[in-house]
């Protein structure tokens, strides 16, 4: 096992609530430059290795409530490709926060990057939070790219709510998030995205409702900068009653693109599918206002971006 | 002292502002009223620096403002509510405030609200989005000027989108705003119960001032004529 480095320890501050280094009590495994850095299991979370490909699988007891489990990925130089699979079988009744994250520094020319592929099994009513923040960092001219794929599979009555930021210094993603809602089930996404500079982000959701009275809400805000480009495609797929809910929200400045293409698919009389897309500019009167409360323009479009991917 | 001289704007043809010429003096309380489309929202727009004129000036305490910035009459303190408050996604009724009172003091968000008839806790983290309805943002607009430390204030409209329990309420806003001598408002209004309560009334009418007197003097004036149309310069009876 590899000892968690200085590069890891400040992404970890980065991406997660992990001020030094590995969590005094919680299940963690910590993946550095596609090594394992540290690694616990606690009576209720168990982890382990994948013995046929990379990554771990992390087994959470039915009913265990409130506890966390850390898997955050740092690479910390350049000329690392790097490729996992971490699969999540989350017991009935239980109700955890998954952290995970992924932090890429490069200081070389050549680039790194992190393919992260996450599934989620959730069995009857257990609920999980899963936090994933991404960051690329590092004065190197090498690429920094991430592409994290999420898979979920609600049971009957579950619940997920994935919460995901990538604000600054990724080079390119491709964000994949797929799954289907089982019956009473809930997937909730919430994502963050600015990019700068030439960088692209890709954004593509594709869900399921296939249970009786699913549901899901999947909401993508994002500022493009620079002559950064986003995509963002979602299918979203209603073969029940169910509800489902998208939005896109897009702030464009200075020569940052953003495409929004949804699809909805209703193959049930009684699936109820709902996409709203917002793409522009920040609107002159929100700068005017906040002028009006002793800004200047600068201070507002700060305060207002700020706010928008709060 | 805040004094517009002779102010001139057209607007796709149209004069909107025909030499209006106007002054309030510290601690006056002036609402002005008069037709839709007479140019009163402009007029303060102006004011407060979001809208270009053609010609004229407005100057505060003898500076003249034409070539500050929304920002800096902001900080020179002329501050504007708007007759249609502006909503934004992800800021929270705390940011705003917070702006508005321009230092970081929590405490003193919640009277602002609670003197507008809401409850800090429901509301300081509620987004300023589309879910407030017209009547809350309406209010935490009026707090956000209660916040700031203006010594000059502009209301548009203030009633406009406000239910009956919170027009009571903002009255009483006005009246304990005015007990403090050291601040000049104008407040743009239709309604009666806010005249009532001005100092001075100005009636500004296709873009002229009409009438411009002592509130006690020309609000039954104003009344009488409601038969004849109250505003027309020209006061024909049905016109």
């Amino acid at each position: 096992m590899d000892r968690i480095n200085k590069t890891t320890l400040e992404l970890l501050r980065e991406i997660s609530d992990l001020k030094n280094g590995a969590p005094e009590h919680a299940a963690y495994n910590i993946r550095q430059d596609s090594g394992c850095a540290g690694r616990r299991s606690t009576k209720n979370i168990s982890i382990e290795s994948k013995t046929d490909k990379p990554g771990i699988d992390i087994r959470v007891r039915p009913g265990t409530k409130g506890e966390s489990v850390y898997i955050p990925a740092c690479i910390t130089r350049s000329g690392v490709d790097d490729l996992v699979y971490n699969d999540f079988f989350i017991g009935e009744g239980a109700d955890v926060t998954v952290v995970a994250g992924c932090g890429v520094h490069t200081d070389g020319g050549e680039e790194s990057q992190h393919n992260g592929i996450h599934r989620f099994f959730l069995e009857k009513g257990a609920r999980v939070l899963y936090l994933e923040k991404h960051i690329g960092e590092g004065d190197g001219a090498g690429g920094r790219i991430i592409n994290p794929e999420t898979e979920v599979h609600l049971g009957e009555g579950s619940y997920l709510e994935m919460d995901t930021t990538q604000i600054r210094g990724v080079d390119s993603t491709v964000r994949k998030t797929s799954g289907e809602v089982g019956p009473g089930a809930k997937l909730v996404v919430r994502e963050k995205i600015m990019t700068h500079g030439e960088q692209y982000a890709e954004t593509n959701f594709d869900v399921e409702l296939s249970g009786e009275d699913s549901a899901a809400d999947v909401i993508s805000r994002s500022v493009a900068r620079g002559r950064s480009k986003q995509q963002f495609d979602l299918k979203l797929t209603g073969s029940s009653r169910c509800a489902g809910h998208s939005a896109c929200d897009a702030i464009i400045m200075d020569e940052g693109t953003v495409s929004a293409t949804p699809t909805l698919t209703a193959a049930h009389v009684d699936a109820a599918l709902i996409h709203e897309a917002a793409i522009g500019k920040i609107a002159g009167e929100q700068l005017t206002k906040l002028m009006t409360l002793g800004l200047t323009a600068e201070e507002a479009e700060a305060k207002i971006i700020e706010g928008f991917l709060k | 002292m805040l004094t517009c001289e002779n102010l001139r704007l057209s607007l796709e043809g149209k004069q909107i502002l025909d030499d209006v010429s106007l002054t309030v003096r510290d601690s006056e309380f002036v609402v002005i009223t008069g037709p839709n489309g007479g140019g009163k929202s402009t007029l303060a727009k102006v004011i407060a620096g979001v809208q270009p004129v053609d010609g004229g000036r407005v100057l505060l305490d003898g500076e003249d403002l034409s070539a500050l910035s929304v920002t800096e009459r902001a900080r020179r303190g002329v501050s504007f509510a708007f007759q249609q408050p502006v909503r934004f996604k992800g800021l929270t009724v705390r940011d705003l405030l917070g702006i508005a009172l321009g230092r970081d003091r929590e405490d003193l968000l919640c009277p602002a609200l609670q003197e507008v008839g809401l409850c800090a806790r429901d509301y300081l983290d509620r987004e300023l989005d589309a879910s407030l309805s017209g009547g809350e943002i309406k209010r935490i607009e009026i707090a956000t000027l209660l916040l700031r430390d203006s010594r000059f204030l502009l209301f548009d409209e203030p009633e406009a989108g406000i239910d009956l329990w919170s027009f009571s309420n903002l009255i009483d806003v006005f009246d304990r705003l005015r007990s403090r001598h050291d601040r000049a408002i104008i407040v743009i209004s239709h309604q009666e119960r806010i005249l009532r309560i001005a100092d001075r009334i100005v009636v500004l009418a296709d873009g002229h001032i009409t009438a411009d007197d002592r509130g006690d003097r020309i609000l039954p004036q104003l009344l009488a004529e409601q038969t004849a149309c109250m505003f027309c310069p020209q006061r024909r009876e049905g016109c």
